[in-house]
């Protein structure tokens, strides 16, 4: 089979976020970078599947500027066989992403099955595998907590709120998004990362792959941190005080309840 | 002024709370406003719709629509917008909004904006901001080009209020749903009768300190006197005293609700940004130095083993009046 993992370069969680003087972005200076957590997922489910059908290949492609290199090398050394990374400067939507994604994936010459995050934890948006599913007219399935292959389709369960799950059916080939929970990602072993230190990564222009400036759909700007919160009330006395204390004020003050 | 068009999201005949709130803005705002309804037998909650504020609502009934799947929704809700030509077509972002609309603007080729959490009309032009990095900042977005723009809101987030109810006049739309590439089989409903920890006004959040599945019974008692969800943080999760559903946070899920009342969570950075939106945060930990308490609005420094059960004395106490 012919697999494909779509990654994200995204800051570290912990990543103290400073906003810059012209409120066009993020300082993006001493920031740490990572893949995407949700994307591990992805690339397990992409592994596993390999594992399990021999002869198959699992291609990592990733749009972004130079650095997100990293993401698709920390993908290959937990076992994915190619790179691809289709060059994409900071700030692109992600309309223009999966347009760019979906041209270098094109270039290929089969496609079976596509995974992805079921998000990018920096924006955040979960759009991103459903703009790349319309750019290559497949079905697309998001927030999948599990799958199982049959001939030429695959059933997914699909997380929904309240804790229901559905069930449903795409033709391959398909995007799917997944989930946490999907499946224990694993760790890279050390001969696989010296070995993905060493492997060619396939690297296009957005010209390459027939995208420009105006695919690009939104821009963000005006950037600001979040309001800071007032100091809050501590509330004293003892148990019985400040329950119904805390009680009182959350109906008379805060109105809450 | 511009036409808006809203989907209104139903699950098994029941209307969304979330659908309610984007009505009640558009309609408030003046704004001609129509609504999406789609499903299998759901005529009948088209004057629920209009009760809420919508003008017109637009139904789509067909056996493939009884179970959603975002292929069939994204083709109706495209042939729909593609001859109304609203403004703005929004929806909450929920599993189901989040996931049809972004197939809808790809195909319209219409600028989108995901997870707003707050929006300004003024006359026509409407400003969409939106958190990024899990919260730590918020970013306006400027769309591009013309046409149609697509936006989902985050429930909770438009502190919306009731509008002039309305008859709507509803229109049935015609159908055509051949050749689907995806198909709903089934869906398995959760175990609990509990609110979602997303859509709930209230969410009581529990951690590490809970020290098994079971302690977290204090919180579910304290949950059902006003109605709340029952959240948990990652170390709860990991612990395995929850479901990863419940988990709040970077890598769970990020609520709005109007009250978040943390229990013996520490308030990890990654915990910070699934909660911090909440428009009232409680914080109740043993530990007065412990993060959380930067946040919170009220800070009870306290065992919660022995608060909660007092508060939820409180809270029936409140409610017998
Ligand atoms: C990539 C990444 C993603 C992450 N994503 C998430 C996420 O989505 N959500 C999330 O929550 N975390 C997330 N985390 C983990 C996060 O960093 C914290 O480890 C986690 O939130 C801590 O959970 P806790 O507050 O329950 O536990 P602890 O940090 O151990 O805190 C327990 C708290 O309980 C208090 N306490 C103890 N006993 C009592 C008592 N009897 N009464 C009252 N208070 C008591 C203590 O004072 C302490 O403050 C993530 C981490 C990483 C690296």
């Amino acid at each position: 089979m012919n697999i494909y993992v779509c990654v994200k370069q995204v800051p570290d969680t912990e990543t103290k976020i400073k906003i810059l003087p012209d409120k066009s972005g993020i300082d993006l200076s001493g920031v740490k970078w990572i893949l995407s957590p949700y994307d591990e997922f992805a690339i397990e489910e992409a592994l596993r599947l390999k594992e399990k059908n021999a002869g198959s290949t699992v291609t990592v492609v990733s749009v972004g500027p130079e650095r997100a290199k990293e993401a698709i090398r920390t993908a290959l050394a937990m076992g994915a066989d190619n790179g691809i990374l289709v060059d994409a400067p900071e700030g692109a939507d992600g309309a223009l992403a999966a347009k760019a994604a979906a041209g270098a994936i094109k270039k290929e010459p089969q496609v079976d099955i596509i995974f992805t995050g079921k998000e990018a934890i920096d924006d955040g948006a979960a759009q991103f595998s459903q703009f790349l599913a319309k750019n290559l007219n497949y079905p697309c399935v998001t927030v999948v907590l599990g799958i199982e292959y049959g001939p030429g389709k695959v059933q997914c369960r699909r997380e929904v709120e309240g804790g229901a799950v559905e069930m449903v059916e795409a033709t391959l080939p398909a995007v799917l998004a997944a989930q946490k929970g999907l499946n224990e990602p694993r760790y890279a072993s050390l001969p696989n990362i010296m070995k993905a230190k060493k492997k060619e990564i396939k690297t296009y222009s957005q010209a390459d792959v027939g995208v420009s400036a105006s695919d690009q759909k939104v821009r963000l700007k005006n950037f600001e941190l979040p309001p800071p919160k007032q100091a809050g009330k501590k509330i004293a006395g003892d148990i019985a005080t400040q329950a119904k204390e805390l009680a009182r004020l959350l109906r008379e003050e805060a109105k809450v309840i | 002024m511009a036409k808006v068009l809203i989907l209104a999201e139903q699950r098994d005949g029941k209307l969304k709370k979330t659908s309610f709130e984007l009505i009640q803005f558009c309609a408030k705002s003046g704004h001609e406003t129509h609504v999406a309804l789609l499903g299998d037998g759901v005529a009948g909650l088209a004057n629920e719709l209009g009760a809420q504020g919508a003008k017109v609502v637009h139904l789509a009934e067909a056996p493939e629509l009884a179970m959603y799947t975002a292929e069939a929704y994204c083709k109706v809700l495209v042939e729909l917008a593609k001859s109304l030509s609203p403004g703005f077509f929004f929806a909450a972002h929920t599993p189901t909004g989040r996931e049809a609309m972004a197939l809808v603007a790809q195909e319209l080729e219409a600028g989108y904006a995901s997870d707003c959490t707050s929006l300004q009309f003024q006359g026509d032009n409407l400003t969409a901001r939106r958190p990024l990095y899990a919260g730590k900042a918020i970013a306006e977005v400027e769309f591009l080009g013309t046409g149609t723009r697509v936006l989902t809101v985050r429930a909770n987030a438009l502190g919306a209020s009731a509008a002039t109810a309305q008859t709507p006049q509803v229109q049935k739309l015609s159908v055509n749903l051949a050749g689907l590439k995806t198909k709903g089989l089934s869906v398995v409903k959760g175990a609990t009768a509990r609110p979602d920890v997303t859509e709930a006004a209230i969410v009581i959040s529990g951690g590490r300190s809970l020290k098994s599945a079971d302690g977290f019974k204090i919180l579910e008692e304290l949950a059902d006197t006003v109605g709340a969800a029952v959240g948990a943080s990652r170390a709860a999760v990991d612990a395995g005293f929850r479901p990863h559903r419940d988990q709040v946070g970077q890598t769970g899920k990020v609520v709005s609700p109007s009250l978040y009342i943390a229990c013996g969570i520490s308030g990890a950075i990654q915990h910070l940004a699934g909660m911090r939106t909440s428009k009232c945060i409680v914080a109740i930990n043993t530990d007065p130095e412990a993060p959380i308490f930067q946040v919170a609005d009220y800070g009870v420094v306290a065992d919660l083993f022995q608060l909660v059960p007092a508060l939820t004395q409180e809270f029936k106490k409140l409610k017998e009046h």
